[in-house]
């Protein structure tokens, strides 16, 4: 095998580790280095250093300690079947240039990843060596992301826990039967039951509001996760049962979606096309409505077809134009749960609208003003000088929202 | 006409003081200006006096300093002036900034929004290049080019994140320093001033490329976050333009080529999994008649378990804990939220009441063999939160099995069903807990069963009267265990 230089393996680990979508930097406990003379913060609120031509936020340095991997997952770039170019960091190199990295402010911390090499201990333990050295070392106060291995020894998941600022585990499927069928080695259970020891880990060191001294944080920043959506049958129902499921049951703080995007020398049982770009998009946007918007997962999935969501309107706007019963909304009255329930209306303008109602009645100007965008509103509210008529219940109302260009809005196959 | 005079384009304090001064001389926006540094005042402009000692003190709403801080770091160059008329429209409408559709608030709040921007860009976007320093050692300077008045805003933040560095930050109107004790401003600076390379730059570029994953490309999404106005001054941006000419090619080529054959690595790592796969007995399933051995082996085998819709949602089978041979078993209905979890029964909130209960009677629980009628959480989810659902017939039906091997396995003097759920798949048969509480039952020659409430209806009665009552009884229960079973007596 030839020697590899350094640049070469960083392009090799790095492009390993693009297909993880998290680039998340928030969520940490505040810290500094004003008093440690040391190097790197974190202030809650993440920082997007760059940003690639694929629109993705560059914040942590994201590589893999190694893409050597013993696993064969499908769909996964660094499968053990896949002829893919390897290599391997050592732990001293990924301190050296996260450290180089972070005192140039390209980064806010490191997102450490791993192919499974001899075993998930021996892997974990590499990475945790890696966390240990910034923190212990290098009077590291950065960001620290580390992607867990669901059967790693618990001793080695609670040193992970507190260095790292997020720990992550990968769920990976929609469901368990097809993470079985794509990822013969992984055990949606052990992920499962990972996923719940993180979640225990968390909430005993969070202490109790009237504590005096509060443990020392275990990941902060909490757990999250990620779901590969197209590479696989399920629909969008599946995906956001899942994601239901996973908020619920672990308390996480994201579930990323990437949607499934051809890799070098691909698996043929895998589709041949670009990625559902779009489709990851509304599953964000249905994530966001449950999360933020008091909507149930059957609301949003309920009246489409096949369990999938439509391409060519928003979650919400679908919604709405199912629901036409319920609108319009009278913004001057309206409890806060209604207006968020308004398409067009986002948190941020219905804490406006209620804070300005206080003090004048609203008018459609007023509304204008304080939204994105009223065409899209228009239709669902009632104001002082305004009421839709007819235009709320009118035919062509869901038409009238769907771009020209993007009719019609299915993703497009290469061949 | 009054003139007052600041300091540097962002001296809040400088306006802060000026504003203060013209609202106690009661003086209207109309009648003050504001110049920066040398610039000339207008032509009659007087400067602002001391105020009168004994003028009222203005108030003003707690938001209202830290956006007048943020407009004062605004390129508006109407910015000081805005900010006393907003001051001085607050002095007579108290609720204005509630008011967001007010012309004024709305102004405000884009320029807010514009400086924070600008702020949090120039946290991102600046890019140090280091150079070694005969006097300081290794020193990290950077060129930038904020768009609003934002150096003096933002430097405390790089002070806090490179405390153990020493660092400047050059921009064309004024200059951040850092010596690794103190922050100061000095004039601004020119491009040239700053180092013209880093060798870290090669890497970065690298990582840059490598990450950018060319089958999705989105160039919009990247220049809303990214504006162009700022690439100058960041080495890595000039990839984009080759990334995204060649974005098409590349995905292509990933379509196009055909799957190579696995490699001799991967199979070699495929036949030792093989060998060790047909060393290892396959574990054995519910379905399968043969009844498990040992309570370990029932343990392994429930693990598996998909007998019934529950193990979907749920983490993981939570079965029995407790000596293969305790003189009793305890029964409770399923695992809660906490015991899904933990994958132990008895853990949560009613497993504490149900401690509390065995310690007053003077009961070792690890004597005790303790599990659950229905052995996966069976729950709704609501958002955050886990809705405990009652387990239906059919279910209990189903996971009596596994009470039956836990049964036979440990063959127990006594058997506690703590709520109707556990008495029913002890009996095998729904039972009131009015009918059959307290009462000692024959079940064949060997084993009696005592039926009790299960300790999370203590937890969920509101009143304090009643749940002392119960808990009393439930204690009164606990204590007829313990002269049925002496052996678990504590010590």
């Amino acid at each position: 095998m030839p020697v590899l230089d350094f640049r070469q393996k960083l392009a090799i680990l790095s492009d390993a580790a693009k297909y993880d979508a998290s680039c998340a930097s928030s969520g940490a406990a505040g810290r500094n280095s004003a008093k440690s003379k040391g190097i790197g913060s974190t202030e809650g609120s993440g920082i997007c250093h760059a940003y690639a031509p694929d629109g993705r936020c560059i914040s942590l340095l994201k590589i893999l300690l190694t893409n050597f991997c013993v696993y064969d997952c499908v769909y996964c770039i660094n499968r053990s079947s896949s002829n893919v170019s390897r290599a391997r960091f050592s732990v001293e190199e990924v301190v050296a240039l996260t450290m180089n990295f972070y005192r140039r402010n390209y980064i806010e911390g490191l997102f450490l990843s791993s192919g499974i090499i001899k075993s998930s201990d021996y892997t974990m333990e590499e990475m945790v060596r890696v966390a240990r050295k910034l923190r212990l070392e290098e009077n590291f106060s950065g960001y620290i992301h580390l992607k867990t291995i669901p059967d790693a020894s618990p001793a080695l998941l609670e040193e992970a826990g507190l260095f790292a600022d997020r720990l992550s585990v990968n769920i990976e499927m929609p469901t368990d039967v097809t993470l079985s069928a794509l990822a013969p080695e992984k055990d949606a259970r052990d992920i499962r039951r990972s996923m719940g020891h993180l979640r225990a880990k968390i909430e005993e060191h969070r202490g109790e509001k009237r504590d005096r001294t509060k443990p020392r944080r275990f990941s902060a920043g909490g757990q999250s996760t990620q779901m590969i959506v197209g590479a696989d049958q399920s629909s969008d129902d599946d995906v956001l049962t899942r994601s239901e499921n996973l908020y619920g049951n672990y308390r996480l703080s994201r579930v990323y979606y990437s949607a499934f995007s051809p890799i070098p020398d691909s698996s043929s049982r895998l589709p041949l096309a670009k990625p559902p770009l779009m489709r990851e998009h509304r599953l964000y946007q249905a994530d966001w409505l449950m999360r933020f918007y008091g909507f149930q997962r059957a609301e949003i999935v309920s009246g489409g077809e096949g369990g999938m969501l439509d391409l060519a309107v928003d979650p919400k706007l679908a919604w709405a134009l199912r629901n036409r019963a319920s609108f319009p909304v009278d913004v001057n009255r309206a409890d806060r749960e209604m207006l968020l329930r308004v398409p067009g209306l986002g948190t941020r303008a219905v804490k406006r609208i209620l804070s300005t109602r206080r003090h004048r009645t609203l008018r459609l100007d007023d509304v204008a003003r304080l939204c994105q965008s009223i065409a899209k509103v228009r239709p669902f509210i009632t104001a002082l000088d305004w009421s839709p008529g007819g235009l709320t219940d009118c035919a062509g109302l869901r038409e009238s929202f769907v771009p020209k260009a993007k009719r019609p809005a299915s993703q497009l196959e290469l061949f | 006409m009054f003139n007052a005079r600041l300091a540097f384009p962002a001296d809040f304090d400088g306006w802060r003081e000026a504003a203060r001064r013209a609202l106690k001389g009661q003086i209207p926006p109309e009648a003050l200006s504001f110049s920066v540094g040398e610039e000339a005042p207008g032509l009659f402009a007087e400067e602002l006096l001391p105020p009168d000692p004994g003028a009222a003190q203005p108030t003003v709403p707690k938001a209202f300093p830290e956006l007048a801080r943020k407009l004062i770091c605004h390129a508006d160059p109407d910015r000081f002036d805005f900010a006393y008329r907003l001051l001085w429209r607050l002095q007579r409408e108290k609720g204005l900034l509630e008011i967001a559709s007010d012309q004024d608030i709305l102004r405000a709040a884009e320029m807010e929004k514009a400086v924070r921007r600008d702020s949090h860009k120039m946290k991102a976007f600046v890019r140090f290049r280091e150079i070694e320093d005969a006097e300081i050692g290794r020193h990290s300077v950077a060129w930038f080019e904020p768009f609003h008045h934002t150096v003096e805003y933002t430097a405390p933040f790089f002070a806090r994140r490179f405390a153990g560095m020493v660092w400047t930050i050059l921009t064309p109107e004024r200059t951040a320093h850092w010596n690794g004790e103190e922050l100061t401003f000095l004039p601004g600076a020119t491009r040239d001033m700053a180092p013209a390379d880093d060798d870290m730059e090669a890497l970065w570029l690298t990582y840059y490329a490598s990450i950018f994953n060319p089958a999705r490309l989105k160039v919009k999404a990247m220049t809303a976050e990214m504006p162009k106005k700022y690439w100058a001054n960041m080495p890595e941006t000039a990839l984009i333009k080759p990334l995204i000419a060649g974005a098409e090619a590349a995905t292509r080529r990933m379509l196009e080529t055909a799957p190579t054959l696995p490699t001799l690595r991967d199979e070699r790592l495929k036949e030792r999994r093989a060998m060790k796969a047909t060393s290892m007995p396959a574990a054995p399933g519910f379905a399968e008649d043969a009844a498990p051995q040992s309570v370990a082996e029932a343990r392994e085998r429930a693990a598996d378990c998909r007998a019934c819709p529950l193990w979907e949602p749920a983490t993981q089978t939570v079965f029995g804990k407790g000596p293969d041979d305790a003189p009793v078993i305890f029964v409770g209905e399923q695992p809660g939220d906490q015991e899904d979890i933990a994958g132990e029964p008895f853990v949560g909130p009613a497993g504490k009441v149900f401690d509390q209960a065995l310690a007053a009677a003077g009961i070792d629980r690890s004597q005790a063999y303790v599990t659950n009628a229905v052995k996966h959480f069976k729950f709704e989810p609501r958002g955050k939160r886990r809705i405990h659902a009652k387990p239906n017939t059919g279910e209990i039906r189903i996971c009596r099995w596994w009470l039956d091997q836990e049964r036979a396995l440990i063959a127990p003097k006594l058997i506690v069903a703590l709520g109707a759920t556990a008495a029913q798949a002890v009996l095998g048969k729904s039972v009131t807990i009015k009918a059959t509480r307290s009462k000692l039952i024959d079940l064949d020659d060997r084993t009696q069963l005592l039926v009790t409430v299960h300790p999370s209806y203590i937890l969920r009665l509101p009143d304090q009267a009643a749940k002392d009552r119960e808990t009393q009884a439930f204690q009164a229960d606990m204590a007829l265990v313990l002269e049925t079973v002496p052996e678990l007596a504590v010590g």
